[in-house]
């Protein structure tokens, strides 16, 4: 199997006519945690869609696994949306349930433990929750399955940073990166610097660079935020 | 504690030298067993990836070893820790006589300076 898990080949995505993506290529190696940054409206979401095979390119082509990405991959690709995806009448407890059937790798053991770390309380409803634990509870939904590929959209946008902080803890608890890789978008760069192996930086739907985060200290001397802004001037 | 990483500068390379100090210092021990990848990973709050490389550098300097199904090791080597001791010794001295001598100071006042610092004061004695 090859050593990439995800490959964009020339994918161009207009929505109504207007460009989102411009002709962008990339492969991801497996086993990483790769980060997407770039400004509001760059093109991280359409990414992740049409990784997750929720969106289909308008030119080009995306494969996961050397298959290509449409909604059969879902099996394989966990997905967390940017937009509140949860069910409000739903317990945490029925929640977890809920996605355990939904999907076969999900984990119910590794998502009670996550519950713990978390401090999550099983018996609420999810729309008694706090958007701080809300966003936990997605993130505990993502880490809970055994997928290869994991897809997080702004997971850290609008929390707090205790909860930011937690988030962060748990990916590094709970993720197998013998096993799987995660491809996330975020603006909180400074915070996820340390837990990253790569990143992306995107602009006006086109890549402005791509870089291991270790070589971006040890051969440039550069902070993650300054090679950003370095990358996004050009 | 992540924040305590200087962000302009690799992390692995940070955390050997941290690692390579404690050993200095006595904090970990000849035969000692260091924390494993996911452990060390979650106390210091950097990616998994980056403790192995980590590992797989200080056996590559023979400072820590692997062993099969337990986990890695600091080196009982006595010759290796006695050279690691000299190595950091000579490479601190190193940067602060080139620091010196860039600000323009000659090797006597080099000299004396530390010995007074070291020795005339009771700040020296805690350094």
């Amino acid at each position: 199997m090859s050593d990439n898990i995800v490959n964009f080949l020339h994918v161009t995505k207009k929505y109504l006519g207007q460009i989102a993506l411009n002709n962008v290529s990339f492969d991801l190696p497996r086993g990483k945690i790769i980060a997407l940054v770039g400004p509001n409206g760059s093109g991280k979401s359409t990414i992740l869609k049409l990784t997750a095979g929720l969106a289909r390119p308008s030119h080009g082509s995306v494969t996961v696994r050397g298959k290509s990405a449409n909604r059969r991959i879902a099996g394989e690709v966990a997905y967390l949306s940017e937009l509140d995806a949860l069910y409000p009448f739903f317990t945490v407890e029925e929640t977890i349930k809920f996605n355990a059937g939904l999907f076969a790798d999900f984990d119910g053991q590794k998502a009670r433990e996550i519950l713990g770390f978390m401090q999550l309380e099983p018996d609420k409803k999810v729309r008694q929750l706090s958007k701080g634990n809300r966003g936990r509870l997605k993130i505990l939904l993502a880490l809970s399955r055994r997928a290869p590929l994991i897809l997080m959209d702004e997971p850290l946008a609008g929390l707090d940073p205790l909860v930011r902080d937690s988030i962060i803890k748990s990916m590094i608890s709970y993720l197998d990166l013998q096993e799987q890789t995660v491809f996330m978008s975020t603006h909180e760069v400074s915070e996820v610097e340390p837990v990253l192996d790569m990143v992306i930086s995107l602009s006006k739907g086109q890549i402005k660079g791509m870089e291991e985060v270790e070589k971006i200290r040890e051969q440039r001397g550069l902070s993650l935020v300054d090679w950003m802004k370095e990358t996004l001037a050009k | 504690m992540s924040k305590s990483f200087n962000n302009t500068q690799p992390i692995y390379l940070q955390m050997i030298r941290r690692i390579c100090r404690q050993v200095v210092r006595g904090e970990l021990k000849a035969g000692e067993k260091l924390p494993s990848v996911r452990e060390m990973a979650v106390q210091i709050g950097v990616n998994p990836n980056t403790v192995q490389r980590v590992y797989t550098e200080l056996e590559r300097l023979m400072i820590a070893e692997t062993r099969r199904g337990l986990g890695s090791f600091i080196t009982e080597d006595e010759f290796r820790l006695k050279q690691l001791r000299e190595d950091l010794k000579s490479e601190q001295i190193g940067s602060f006589i080139k620091d010196m001598q860039e600000t323009g100071f000659s090797p006597e006042e080099i000299v004396e300076g530390v010995r007074k610092k070291l020795f005339s004061t009771k700040a020296g004695k805690g350094v």
